[in-house]
């Protein structure tokens, strides 16, 4: 069974690819997960502030104690210290290593930023460029509309100043997703990543804190990206890709099924290791065989909005009829 | 480029191996050569020296010897100490003719107290060993002698020292013409390299060296070298010519000047020629017949060249020494001198004093003082100057200065904090003025001595020659105060001259400034005709992201107000500077500097300035009227700066100064205090147990002192059980916080409501002083609990006076909260023996000592010897407690049969196990003594002179890592293998954190340190596993931010313990790069993540047949990652080398793994009991 598959015009052996985590820090475990099957690996997110503060901090850490004993107390950082210089320099290395594209991904918050940054990681060889794009939206001052034109305004600036493919991934809480989204691909995107997971802090009610662990996903976030793959893939171009639920085989083939060019993996492979993604294959590949469809290409979008048998579940309809149809545990039979 | 700077760069290029040991000022000569070596820089042969690290100068001397006798080009550089150290091999070496370079930047070696600061008293200590000796005067000099001394060396086969003023030239930033490895190339005498390759050991052409001389042969061997010592002068005469002849720059081993036809002659090495020169130039073009003359060589000393360059007409010298030698007829250069001359048969008379000792100004005002004491009738034949000496009245009157501007240079004096930037700052402002106007730029930098509110002056001259002016300045054109806080403390206008302009940062409105001044900051911008200029620059670094950092933007206003560079010429160039200092990756952070450069430059205004004094109010007095009358008179002048004029009469004879004076000297440098609020504290005492300062404090007072306590005074019920109705009081010493924050961060309460509220919250502190000052004074009047009531647990043990307190340690320091936990539980019979460093320094630091004392007088007794000896001097104390006491029992069992057989067969017996027999023992000593005091046999009067010992006393060896891990090991390790009752409580911050963050053997895997800046390869030292492998050495392992508990039950047990006792705390510091507010969580993670297990290894327990070793923390809670993350120190080399930061995590990993598993497989482990 054939499994390559086109995402952001990056020819891959397969549909499974390394979402941006720590998976892709380290060259070993990457090699890892590219043998056992992930196709291309997005990196990490680089971030343009933390990079500035910790410049800062690295600096200053070397430099503000000023003693009659002592010009500083830790020794002069090495110029690479205050730069992504590691980062660009990881991304030709991996490349080189693993044979696979390699996307890099950026998260930024001044336009200038990300373009420094985003023609570096072309420069140092990345295949393709995802944007996190990280707005909470939280600013009472600031509009749905305001914070729109700033994403769409990165993408137009970013495109114009790189050639590599550009895919953006963004959170699901836009009041108008399917607008933006065609908006940005007007604005030259050429993919988009559904969804970012947010972090959510969580409380610790012994403790009074806000807890800052990071929870890897399961497969229930899945279906918020299905509906919203199956809705949007009919009416964008781009490539898509399913990013947070996708646990097992069958995830990966709803996620296909749904619209998606390609399945972004992190929690699942976090959880059991690299060579997950060979037990999602063989699922991905056994299910194909089983229902028999000739490529991976007829299975995907089969089940999305304009070929699903009841399009009208993914909408609001679908909302009124889960409800009807519910069963009160505790109603008298 | 500073003095270090510049003979570093010289020293490195030329040599192959480089044997190095911190100590101040020389550290950075090591520190950059490290730095260059980890950076592959090559020198002139073409290799990268092999730049090692020692454990004190003493291994750093024997390594050097021993590549020397191997035939590397090899070097060193140290001061003081150090090359005390150095000592015994610098004979061996010159012994065996071997050419070697040795820099020294001269330090004052300690005698009655140790100083950091310049003077020759260590390398004249040195000038027996047969050393040649070539002084520098200035950066420039110390550049180009680098050079020569290593050239006539090898060509001479005569070892050198060569050295330059500690501080002055040392730390002196210059603009100097720098030596291109071109002319180094050209001036190096290559063959003389190649003999003494040719004279290396090797087993192909095999000798012996070092061997044992009979008294049939040494004296004749010895003198074998005498004709090598004859030429060296005119060797060294020849490598000046090579000099001159490619730089330009001339050089003599004796150079004079002045009038050609001088009758009064001063003779000096070092920095203070310069201050002669400039005098001695105006008096000679005035036609006074004097002159100057500056000895470079002084070892061989060359006397041909001196009495060729002594003008014939000269009738008087006066040889000015930076160097006491007690008891000599005269100083080392006077009796060198006086020995030339008499011998030449020239008639001329020879007087000779001392100046400049510990770096004090040597002025020109001490020039024309010296000049005219010469030129007198009846001169003193020995004399003092720079100070007032009316004990001895050998010290010359020297005139006050006359300000008026500084002839050719702009000078600028900046008062900043040192955790602003203001040096930083300043040294880049050098650089640009340097680079953009080709001026000259001189740069130096004071220092005081606390570390937490450190005040920095930096003293910037520029000017379009050279500038050769090794004093302070004194007339500044611009003067600039960066804390306005300081304006209460410092004199900071004394330095202005008339006409100046004064930059002061405040957060006052400008038309608001001068109303908000002191009284005598207001009179001196009159009297002055200052102009003022003000900025909020702490508003502008704060809404343009730089948090604190104001040195920006204070820099943007130095150069608007100083003419020497154009505002936008000026302000690109920091913006360049900026990109230097964060390499080719500073792009994103120059631009968050960017607003704060625009801002700066808005936002400086000039200030109005009233024809009259308006509402200034004048400074607080120093030290309030009831302070002891040695505060008063000694201690006060110290703290406002006026210890210059004190004069010898005012110091004690020897060194020995009083305890519990740092409570005079309130600081008020915390902008936030804690404020406590009753209803929601626990009373855990956390927050003072981790107060580094001693500035918040908890009493536990009974319901009968509540009358004597004004009502709105805080306090609450005490909710422990175990001393009844009680009531407690949580008090904050306003004035003595440095506002750290560890305490809040400590403090578990929250109110449930609104959590971001605690028991304690940092508040603003200005508007609470005057009421939490008067709070803290009832406080301390509220009498404390018997110490004998108090359970020794953390709760109850934060109930004992803290007699350790305000010491100068950082804000947040991790290491002061242990010495305050030992003085709270030992503090009234405690015997600390200090090795050198940062606890030293705040712990023994003039102007004041932060150990106290209880209401009955008693305290700790402290003291200082040196470095690497401080366990063997702690062994002392306790050998010296024993014989007294023994001498004590002695005397009583003789006087037995005169005194009540109760009370000697009770005195003898006691045990004095906890604070209950303690307690009981001191009633027996006051019986004891009242009953001798009746007695009239002598030995009576003996037993009461030792009586007192008969009280248990507690000896602590107390000092850091370099100490105890490197330096002092050797020593540490025989005390330990004794049976002798010592403690030793080492601060391990895993680095020199004194001297500025070099690694030692304590230094964990993967740590960025200097001298190993990409990350140590090596694992930390198991210093308390070595301890425990004597089997009779009680051992533990504490972090109180960890364990509070444990930390407390190890001190207790360790003082109880009967034998030799190890303590190794975690100590977090300033060195390890994070905001140390969060030192505690840093601990703990530590501790959680298997870096730092928690243990208490007690050899008592191994009688009981329990496995001695007690493991006090559990598996691994959190990863080393985690904790690693934390700090700069680790993150540093993460970001340079995150394959390398792999590499070495994991072996930090593997290794945290390994110990915690060997101490859990030790913690099992036991035999049977040795009865």
């Amino acid at each position: 069974m054939d499994l390559a598959t086109s995402y952001l015009g990056l020819e891959l052996k397969g549909p499974l690819i390394v979402g941006a985590s720590p998976i892709g820090d380290r060259q070993e475990v990457a090699q890892r997960a590219v043998d056992a099957g992930a196709a291309a690996i997005v990196l990490r997110s680089l971030f343009e502030e933390q990079l500035t503060a910790e410049a800062q901090h690295l600096r200053r850490a070397s430099d503000d104690f000023h003693f009659a004993e002592a010009k500083s107390v830790l020794p002069e950082p090495a110029d690479a210290v205050f730069g992504p210089d590691q980062y660009l320099a990881h991304i030709a290395r991996l490349k080189r290593a693993t044979g696979v594209p390699i996307i890099a991904s950026l998260n930024g918050t001044t336009a200038s930023g990300w373009l420094r940054y985003a023609v570096e990681c072309q420069q140092a060889g990345a295949d393709a460029l995802e944007l996190n794009v990280y707005q909470l939206g939280s600013d009472p001052e600031r509009t749905a509309e305001n914070i729109e034109a700033e994403v769409l305004q990165m993408v137009l600036q970013v495109k114009a100043s790189i050639t590599i493919p550009v895919t953006v991934k963004l959170s699901p809480f836009f009041t108008s997703l399917g607008n933006l989204l065609v908006r940005l691909e007007e604005a030259g995107a050429n993919g988009f990543v559904l969804f970012n997971r947010l972090y959510q802090p969580d409380i610790d009610a012994e403790e009074l804190e806000v807890s800052h662990q990071l929870e890897l996903s399961t497969s229930a976030e899945l279906p918020l990206r299905l509906r919203w793959l199956a809705l949007l893939s009919p009416r964008l171009s781009g490539s898509l890709a399913c990013s947070g639920g996708v646990h097992t085989g069958l995830d990966a083939v709803k996620a296909l099924m749904a619209g998606a060019h390609v399945v972004q993996v992190v929690s699942a492979v976090l959880r059991h290791g690299p060579s997950r993604f060979g037990d999602l294959l063989a699922e991905l590949r056994s299910f194909l065989e089983r229902h028999e469809y000739p490529s991976l290409a007829a299975l995907r979008g089969s089940m999305s909005v304009s070929r699903c048998p009841d399009p009208r579940a993914f909408e609001r309809q679908g909302y009124q009829r889960v409800l009807a149809s519910y069963r009160d545990p505790i109603a008298p039979a | 480029m500073d003095g270090n700077d510049a003979v570093a760069s010289v020293a490195y290029r030329l040599n192959e191996v480089i044997a190095i040991y911190p100590i101040t000022p020389a550290s950075s000569m090591g520190e950059l050569s490290d730095a260059w070596a980890a950076a592959g820089r090559k020198n002139l042969l073409g290799g990268v020296p092999s730049v090692v690290e020692m454990q004190s100068e003493g291994g750093a001397a024997g390594t050097v010897h021993g590549a020397l006798q191997a035939g590397a080009l090899t070097t060193t550089f140290t001061s003081s100490q150090g090359l005390l150290l150095m000592l015994p091999n610098m004979f061996k070496i010159a012994g065996e003719l071997t050419p070697v370079c040795i820099h020294v930047a001269a330090r004052t070696i300690a005698t009655h107290a140790l100083s950091i600061f310049g003077d020759h008293s260590d390398v004249m200590a040195c000038r027996s060993a047969g050393f040649a000796m070539l002084c520098s005067a200035s950066v420039q000099e110390a550049h180009d002698f680098a050079l020569v001394a290593q050239m006539a060396s090898l060509e001479s086969r005569i070892p050198f020292l060569h050295f330059f003023d500690g501080f002055r030239t040392s730390h002196e930033l210059s603009t100097i013409t720098t030596l291109s490895d071109d002319d180094l190339c050209a001036l190096m005498p290559w063959s003389a390299v190649d003999a003494h390759r040719a004279r290396a050991l090797t087993p192909d052409r095999p000798v012996a060296r070092g061997t044992t001389h009979n008294p049939d042969t040494y004296f004749q061997a010895r003198e074998a070298v005498n004709s090598f010592y004859d030429a060296c002068p005119e060797v060294v005469a020849q490598c000046f010519a090579r000099l001159a002849e490619r730089t330009g720059r001339r050089y003599a081993s004796v150079e004079y000047f002045g009038h050609p036809e001088a009758r009064d002659v001063i003779v000096v090495m070092g920095s203070a020629s310069q201050v002669v020169r400039e005098v001695v130039a105006g008096a000679s073009a005035r036609g006074e017949r004097v002159g100057g003359l500056v000895v470079r060589l002084y070892r061989p000393f060359p006397s041909a060249e001196f009495l060729a360059a002594l003008p014939a007409t000269v009738q008087r010298i006066a040889v000015l020494d930076r160097t006491k030698e007690p008891g000599a007829p005269a100083e080392p250069l006077h009796l060198d001198c006086a020995t030339v001359l008499a011998e030449s048969g020239r008639g001329v008379d020879v007087i000779g004093g001392r100046y400049g000792l510990s770096s004090k100004e040597f002025t020109p005002e001490s020039v024309q003082a010296v000049l005219a004491e010469t030129g007198s009738a009846r001169p003193k034949r020995r004399f003092t100057v720079g100070i007032v000496d009316d004990v001895t009245h050998l010290s010359l009157p020297v005139a006050e200065h006359v300000p008026r501007a500084e002839e050719d240079t702009w000078c600028a004096v900046l008062y900043g904090l040192g955790s602003d930037g203001t040096v930083s700052a300043s040294k880049s402002s050098c650089q640009i003025v340097t680079s953009e106007t080709h001026r000259s730029a001189q740069g130096y930098f004071v220092y005081d001595s606390k570390k937490a509110g450190a005040v920095t002056i930096s003293h910037l001259r520029f000017g379009h020659r050279p500038i050769e002016r090794p004093y302070l300045i004194r007339d500044a054109d611009l003067v600039a105060c960066h804390f306005a806080g300081l304006l209460d403390k410092i004199d900071v206008l004394a330095v202005a001259r008339q006409g100046a302009t004064f930059l002061l940062n405040t957060p006052v409105a400008p038309e608001r400034v001068f109303g908000s001044l002191p009284l005598d900051v207001q009179e001196q911008i009159l009297q002055k005709r200052l102009t003022l200029w003000s900025i909020d620059a702490d508003q502008i670094a704060r809404d343009s992201g730089l948090g604190r950092h104001i040195s920006t933007i204070m820099q943007v206003c130095f150069f608007a107000l100083s003419d020497l560079v154009a505002d936008e010429q000026a302000q690109s160039a920091i913006r360049s500077s900026l990109a230097k200092s964060y390499g080719k990756r500073g792009e994103a952070v120059i631009r968050q500097n960017e607003q704060a450069i625009a801002a700066a430059r808005a936002a400086l205004v000039r200030v109005p300035v009233p024809d009259a004094i308006t509402t200034g109010t004048a400074k607080r007095p120093p030290v309030p009227e009831h302070a002891p009358e040695f505060v008063r008179r000694v201690t006060a002048a110290l703290m406002a700066g006026q210890g210059e004029r004190l004069p010898v009469s005012a110091f004690p004879v020897d060194g020995t100064w009083p305890t519990d004076t740092a409570r005079w000297e309130k600081r008020g440098l915390a902008s936030e205090i804690p404020v406590w609020d009753a209803g929601i504290c626990i009373q855990c005492n956390k927050c003072t147990f981790v107060c580094p300062h001693a500035a918040i404090r908890a009493k536990a007072y009974p319901e009968s002192e509540r009358a004597r306590l004004p009502a709105d005074f805080p306090q609450v019920k005490w909710r422990g059980t175990e001393l009844g109705e009680h009531q407690y009081t949580l008090q904050v010493a306003p004035e003595d916080c440095t506002g750290c924050g560890l305490c809040v961060a400590v403090c578990p309460a929250k109110d449930k409501s609104n959590p971001r509220h605690k028991a304690i919250d940092m508040t603003l502190a200005e508007p609470l002083l005057a009421q939490e000052r008067d709070r803290f004074e009832r406080f301390l009047a509220i009498e404390p609990l018997s110490r004998a009531s108090l359970p020794r647990d953390v709760k109850h043990v934060q109930l004992l006076e803290p007699l350790f307190e305000f010491s100068g340690a950082c804000a947040g320091c991790g290491e002061t909260p242990y010495i305050k936990l030992l003085t709270q539980l030992f503090g009234d019979r405690l015997y600390i023996a200090n090795a050198t460093g940062c606890s030293s320094i705040y712990g023994g630091n003039l102007p004041t000592s932060p150990y106290s004392t209880d209401r009955a007088g008693r305290g700790p007794t402290w003291a200082n010897s040196l470095f690497e000896d401080n366990a063997e001097f702690g062994l002392g104390f306790r050998l010296a407690v024993d014989v007294h006491q023994e001498r004590a029992a002695l005397l009583l069992r003789e006087l037995g049969a005169a005194l009540p057989e109760r009370l000697v067969t009770e005195l003898l017996a006691a045990t004095q196990d906890d604070e209950q027999g303690i307690l009981q023992q001191r009633a027996r000593v006051v019986e004891l003594r009242a009953l001798l005091a009746a007695r009239p046999e002598p030995k009576a009067a003996a037993l009461a002179s030792v009586c007192d010992y008969l009280v248990k006393k507690s000896v602590w060896l107390v000092g850091g890592d370099g100490w105890a891990y490197d330096i002092g090991f050797g020593g540490l390790d025989h005390v330990l293998a004794s049976r002798h009752d010592v403690n030793i409580l080492v601060l391990d911050t895993e680095v020199y954190s004194n001297t500025g963050g070099q690694q030692s053997k304590a230094t964990p895997v993967g740590a960025a340190a200097k001298f190993a800046s990409a990350g140590k390869e090596t694992g930390k030292k198991d210093l308390g596993l070595i301890a425990m492998s004597y089997g009779h050495a009680y051992v533990a392992r504490v972090a109180f931010g960890a364990k509070d508990a444990q930390t407390v039950r190890a001190f207790v047990e360790a003082e109880a313990h009967p034998g030799p006792s190890l303590i190794v705390a975690y100590s977090h510091c300033i060195a390890h790069g994070y905001d140390l507010v969060h030192g505690c969580a840093q601990q703990k993670l530590a501790v959680d993540s298997g870096v730092w297990p928690l243990y208490r290894f007690d050899p008592r327990r191994a009688q009981d047949a329990q496995p001695p070793l007690a493991l006090d923390s559990s598996g691994p809670k959190a990863t080393v990652r985690e904790y690693m993350r934390g700090e700069a120190r680790f993150l540093m080399v993460e970001r340079a080398d995150p394959e390398r930061f792999e590499r070495l995590t994991r072996r930090a990993e593997r290794q945290a793994k390994e110990r915690v598993l060997l101490y859990q497989q030790l913690s099992e482990l036991s035999v049977g009991p040795k009865r």
